[in-house]
């Protein structure tokens, strides 16, 4: 079982390393005007000089990448080319934005997905008929469409929620929570269709298993065979899938992020790339394999718990 | 299946098996066709995308306007004769711009699409194919790359290369690759063993060619399915990209970049959020339906023998007077049962008495596990049962609920064929015995847990303590069917049903546990219904014998008396064909045929067809089955029965060939 986790671990430190080093190098491989985007048309060529030599860019690009790695395991992913701050400082305070909608989100898929599937598995056919409807839709809207319907009913039309912006919890809680509650929703839904799915699917499967007609045979109550067996034998699938979706939730925050105007990771990525600003990008993408890492982790641990072959092993 | 916003895909890729499973060419083309024509919300979806996909081709003809034309003058305008969808903030033709929007959205699926799927097959069918060493790399590789979320990979090569759309595209082609990989994988590993596949590598054919020739042939159904999934997915994500402005430049048109226009005048005209993000909802939505379509259509064509032909049979009309005694614990009389009105089980009648052990032989698909299911009350609802089985003096056919689980583990219990899976793989031993125990005996804390040893020490187990701590897969075969009898025993049964007890197990095992059995029926007095093919486990067990041929009782008797005077030509065949109760010296002999289907059962004897004594009276009409006159070497015998016109002959001859062996001895 540790020797799992170990191996897991050493895949997660290969992410960890290949992904900045092919964003880098994708990166380095464009971004020769720097320089010229960031000061103006207007520069002088010593202007410019000094520039790139302030932030190393006259070094060649595998110099730049190794001094890079060099901060980058200190912790120190360089100065931003756009605002010369360290992007350490750049990212802080966005983590927390970023982390409040992922964890949000995470929540909110896991809980309201396992009810419903739950709900699907053990209520009557038109309820799992509903449930089957409503996940072929909801798989297929896509969360950017969603976003702006949301904004479009519940901001603009109810003036129930804000449609944009952040308000940081220590401000005002009330104020926060309700700043995340459409872009929360957005990110969640296709995790929730996929959750209730996988989880109404595994539960099917166990009540109709050998061993629960071996046990019904003997005895066993149909409560047990759904709340007991059927729901902790779909535990480990569905917390695979959670990592699965979790990942896709990842990507999809940096889209709802700029949506909804979110000061976090991913609307910083966005403007980053559209400015070149390579050690910014870097930066986040560390972040988001640590995040990645994290939960992989988490799962496994989760896995190596609910699996009695994976604990034994 | 690739990081960014669409995650798990319904009915995922794990759970699709290959559409060669059977073994079997795949169907043919049309067939499919006919098939898939026949799912309307497929057939409608289907035509959806062509229709849209056919409209964005031809853009350049159809569309009433220059998608870049402004019109300040009519700008925000809602649906109109002149603009069928309205226009936007600048007064550009909404639908012009969908049409124009498409060819972008389309031509970008096409290229993620065209990369997925090379790479997909490529590097699938070798891991899958060739195995070891490569299959491990392409595993790993493909879980680091499902592990990145892909944004972060995408934002970099729209930033590199100045937001170039079809770089773009192919870069998502390659990270959508290991949704296509892992499904040719697994197609392709569960043919490499099929018997074409190594007939060809045993004739020296190469990989590279039965790849080709054999065994991508044979799996392009999930393949195919996974691909439409894969497109409804990469369409999601494309269509963020466009709308954070990746890969378009406005004012060019594309279908996501028109639902951030449409937010920028939200709250002057919320009309236009509607044509964009509807379209892309519904081609998104039309792939799944497809690719839940195609996917039904693979399943049929795997599983359409004998529910083809789902005509109604003729239900023969004879009152099978199985004969009665006073003291019986179960009764079955005239228990039929059927699937969406194709019978399979056809009046079945027999008794069981206290304390005797019934077997009920034949081979697969004869209708002893539906008989055995439908004793214990756990056929699939859409089982259709009539007639009686009455166990106690209380009938079960279509009893309530509550009578039933009144009964179960009490009354009757059950074991299964395979014990490995006939515990709950996430619960001890102990947890899932004392939860039946709790059920039963409503022990609770030590005295369950005494009750749960006690158990496992009644089915001779030499350790309960250490066993009751085990998982189900911590157990050998043999022990894990001595822990699913301690689970049956749990209730303290007055009948215990055993479908096939040892079939699953190795042939030292199979002898314990059939002691083992006949240990408790003598210890508890409790009566055994035993469901076997095997004769030897009814010489070993057995007080009376039911042959069931499809789907009727052909033969009933006493064990001794079966075996010493089998009075219906099946009976005698299975009796020639098994080793363990053949006469010595004869030779071994199989039966010819196999067992009709239930959709092709005859009106007259179902055996006919491979019996070596037919008559023409035995297919003029149905067979009754009848009481034989007990034959003078067992004058005391009770109750033989046989489904047979010549049975009275073949008794007479077995009395014959009896003597002479005695004579000879």
């Amino acid at each position: 079982m540790l020797k799992n986790l170990g191996l897991r671990l050493l895949g997660s430190l290969v992410l960890l390393i290949v992904v900045p080093t092919i964003t880098f190098f994708l990166q380095g491989a464009g971004s020769n005007n720097i320089a010229r985007s960031v000061l103006g048309l207007t520069a002088t060529k010593s202007q410019i000089d000094a520039f790139n030599h302030t932030l190393g860019l006259d070094q060649p690009l595998w110099q730049r990448y190794f001094s890079w790695l060099g901060g980058a395991v200190h912790g120190d992913f360089g100065l931003s080319y756009t605002t010369q701050q360290p992007v350490q400082d750049i990212l802080a305070p966005r983590l927390a934005v970023s982390l409040s909608l992922i964890v949000g989100a995470l929540l909110v898929f896991t809980i309201v997905g396992m009810l419903l599937g739950v709900i699907s598995a053990t209520g009557n056919k038109i309820v799992g008929r509903v449930v089957d409807a409503v996940s072929t839709v909801g798989i297929a809207v896509p969360n950017f469409w969603l976003a702006v319907i949301l904004i479009a009913v519940f901001a603009v039309n109810l003036n129930l929620l804000p449609a944009t912006g952040y308000v940081d919890p220590s401000d005002d809680p009330g104020l926060w929570l309700a700043s995340l509650v459409l872009p929360v929703i957005a990110l969640a839904f296709a995790g929730i269709t996929a959750v209730a799915k996988q989880t109404r699917d595994q539960m099917l499967l166990s009540i109709a298993s050998p061993y629960a007609r071996s046990l019904r045979a003997n005895g066993a109550s149909e409560f047990s065979l759904v709340y007991k067996h059927a729901l902790r034998n779909a535990a480990a699938p569905v917390v695979t899938v959670l990592g699965v979706i979790f990942v896709g939730a990842l990507s999809g925050s940096v889209i709802v992020e700029n949506i909804f105007v979110l000061p976090g990771l991913g609307s910083q990525a966005l403007q980053s790339t559209l400015q070149h600003d390579v050690p910014v990008i870097q930066g986040i993408s560390v972040y988001f394999i640590i995040i990645v890492v994290i939960v992989n982790v988490l799962i496994d641990i989760a896995n190596t718990i609910l699996n009695p072959k994976v604990r034994a092993a | 299946m690739t990081a960014i916003d669409t995650p798990a895909v319904p009915g995922g890729p794990s759970t699709d098996l290959p559409a060669a499973e059977s073994g079997g060419r795949p169907p043919s083309r049309f067939r499919a066709l006919r098939e898939y024509l026949r799912r309307p919300l497929g057939v409608i979806a289907g035509a959806f995308l062509l229709v849209v996909i056919v409209a964005t081709a031809l853009a350049r003809v159809i569309s009433p306007y220059d998608p870049l034309k402004q019109d300040l003058f009519h700008s925000l305008a809602l649906p109109s004769a002149t603009h069928l969808l309205g226009t936007d903030k600048l007064g550009r033709d909404v639908l012009s711009r969908l049409l124009w929007g498409g060819q972008v959205s389309l031509l970008g699926l096409v290229e993620a699409l065209a990369v997925a799927f090379v790479i997909g097959i490529t590097l699938g069918l070798v891991a899958g194919y060739v195995g070891r060493v490569i299959d491990n790399v392409i595993s790993r590789l493909t879980e680091v790359v499902m592990a990145i979320p892909g944004i972060v990979i995408l934002l970099m090569v729209y930033s590199a290369t100045n937001n170039n759309q079809h770089i773009g595209m192919i870069v998502l082609g390659v990270l959508s690759a290991p949704t296509l990989i892992r499904v040719t994988r697994g197609a392709a590993q569960a043919v490499r063993e099929e018997t074409y596949v190594a007939a060809s590598r045993v004739t020296g054919m190469g990989r590279i060619l039965i790849m080709i020739r054999h065994v991508l042939p044979n799996i392009w159904g999930p393949i195919i399915v996974n691909t439409a999934v894969l497109a409804a997915v990469i369409l999601g994500i494309q269509g963020g990209l466009n709308y954070i402005n990746l890969g378009v430049n406005p004012p060019n048109p594309s279908w996501g970049g028109m639902v951030s226009e449409a937010q920028q005048t939200l709250s002057q005209q919320p009309w236009l959020i509607i044509p964009s993000g509807l379209l892309i909802t519904l081609v998104i939505m039309s792939f799944m339906l497809v690719a839940d379509a195609l996917r039904d259509t693979s399943a049929s064509n795997r599983s359409r023998a004998g529910s083809a032909k789902a005509a109604a049979q003729a239900v023969s009309a004879d009152g099978d007077d199985v004969p009665a005694a006073d003291e019986v614990l179960l009764r079955v009389r005239d228990t039929s049962v059927s699937f969406s009105g194709l019978e399979v089980v056809s009046r079945v009648g027999f008794d069981v008495r206290p304390g005797e052990a019934l077997g009920i032989v034949g081979e697969s698909g004869c209708g002893k596990t539906v008989t055995a299911s439908a004793i214990l009350g756990s056929l699939d609802a859409s089982a259709v049962t009539s007639g009686h089985v009455i166990f106690e003096g209380q009938e079960l056919v279509n009893a309530p609920r509550k009578v039933r689980a009144g009964i179960r583990g009490s009354g009757i219990a059950y074991i299964s064929q395979d014990p490995m899976v006939a515990l709950d793989p996430s619960f001890s031993v102990a947890s899932q015995l004392g939860e039946l125990v709790g059920r039963h005996d409503h022990l609770r804390g030590a005295h369950r847990r005494e009750r749960v040893i006690d158990l496992l020490t009644q089915v001779g187990l030499p350790d309960p303590a250490d066993v009751a701590r085990r998982f189900p897969h911590q157990l050998s075969g043999g022990m894990a069917q001595r822990v699913s009898i301690a689970c049956a025993l749990a209730g303290r049964p007055r009948l215990l049903v055993a479908d096939e007890p040892t079939t699953a197990l190795d042939v030292t095992i199979q002898g314990e546990i059939l002691g083992l059995l006949r240990r408790l029926q003598q210890d508890t007095g409790m009566s055994i219904v035993i469901i076997t093919h095997d004769l030897g486990v009814v010489a070993d067990i057995c007080d009376r014998v039911v042959v069931m041929y499809a789907g009727q009782v052909i033969e009933a008797a006493d064990a001794e008396e079966l075996f010493a005077d089998p009075s219906h030509p099946y009976t005698r065949a299975l009796l020639a064909s098994n080793p363990i109760v053949a006469e010595a010296g004869t030779k071994l002999l199989s039966i010819p045929g196999t067992v009709p289907n239930p959709a092709d059962w005859p009106h007259g004897c179902r055996f006919a067809d491979r019996c070596p004594l037919r008559l023409d009276a035995c297919t003029e009409g149905p067979i009754r089955l009848e009481l034989l006159p007990a034959p003078p070497t067992h004058p005391d015998t009770l109750d033989h029965a046989a489904r047979c016109i010549r049975a009275e002959e073949l008794e007479t001859t077995n009395q014959l060939a009896a003597k002479k062996t005695k004579e000879a001895a």
